[in-house]
């Protein structure tokens, strides 16, 4: 059975790739304020084409980031797929929950605009 | 080898797994579940709110019993710090972890302070913005946004707390010598919870303070 334990769980990856995951991270934090900034300033470069679509582009490197800690830093990638199935399930779960949610919401407010 | 040894400690089980390991992903699954009802609920009452104070937008709010114009109340650049932070103590957690498996003890205990400081500069981050929107208007009834600003936020800051003092624990039992090699698990199983912090707030800073 240990055998079958050491087939389940791999090793884990060496600290320069766990330093190169840090640096993208940052480097996606500061796009997202980066957009954030462009978006609400009117007289920016790049403002007429970030600030229409400044929430899919937060939704993007949001979901990347999320990705890469759960793949690399929570071990994902290289630990059994039973885990990422305990993680990953409720995750679709969660995501179905809040756009039905929205919609539900949004659909009320177009039936009772002034409610 | 300290790594090959540690999983070879682990006892039989139907799965093959580590039962340990196996519940506190268990666990996470649970809390995205509970996350998500959170952050539908901010989302919700995004742009509902009748009087200010409001995240992005000047507006009139009553404070000190008179109506008076509230400027916006988010403060982007210390919250931006503050995911920083928090990002790096992911790192430095990962960096502790790798230290416990080679059974390097002096990397563990220093990287796990550095993933301690961390966590603690960030709940002091949260407590310093909860205060400051305190001051300017934003109690917890204030307005819709209040509510569901500070449930959303002040649960994770919640969570980022038991996550220190669980990491904090660890790192006590590193000093006196009771985390070698083969009982990294213990470590693991922590950091995970810390990463799963982490990984809310990489959703929620986005959803609550840039996105308009």
């Amino acid at each position: 059975m240990d055998a079958q334990v050491a087939t389940h769980e791999h090793a884990h990856p060496k600290p320069a790739l766990y330093l190169k995951v840090a640096l993208i991270l940052f480097v996606m934090t500061a796009l997202e304020v980066l957009a954030f900034e462009v978006s609400r300033r009117s007289g920016a470069p790049l403002h007429d084409l970030v600030q229409p679509l400044l929430n899919q582009i937060l939704i993007i490197l949001s979901a990347a980031k999320f990705a890469l800690v759960a793949m690399f830093y929570m071990h994902l990638k290289q630990d059994s797929k039973v885990f990422s199935g305990l993680f990953v399930f409720p995750l679709i779960i969660a995501a179905v929950m809040i756009s039905a949610l929205l919609l539900l919401f949004a659909y009320l407010r177009m039936l009772h605009p002034t409610a | 080898m300290a790594h090959d040894t540690a999983h070879a400690m682990h006892p039989p089980t139907a799965t093959g797994l580590d039962t340990r390991k196996l519940a506190i992903w268990t666990f996470i699954g649970s809390e995205c579940l509970f996350f998500a009802t959170l952050i539908s609920n901010y989302l919700v009452y995004k742009g509902k709110s009748l009087v200010g104070p409001l995240p992005h937008e000047t507006s009139q709010c009553l404070l000190h019993g008179q109506m008076t114009t509230c400027e916006p109340i988010f403060e982007i650049p210390l919250v931006t710090f503050g995911t920083a932070v928090l990002l790096f103590s992911s790192f430095f957690v990962v960096l502790a972890l790798n230290g416990a498996q080679r059974g390097n003890r002096k990397q563990l205990i220093g990287w796990l302070s550095a993933t301690v400081v961390c966590g603690l500069f960030f709940i002091g981050m949260q407590v310093y913005e909860f205060r400051h929107f305190y001051h300017k208007g934003l109690g917890y009834t204030t307005n819709l946004f209040g509510s569901s600003f500070y449930t959303l936020t002040g649960f994770h800051g919640t969570h980022v707390t038991i996550g220190v003092i669980w990491l904090a624990t660890v790192l006590v039992l590193a000093i006196r010598g009771k985390i070698p090699a083969e009982k990294s698990l213990n470590l693991e199983i922590a950091a995970l919870y810390w990463h799963f912090v982490d990984v809310v707030w990489i959703v929620i800073f986005p959803v609550v303070y840039l996105m308009r």
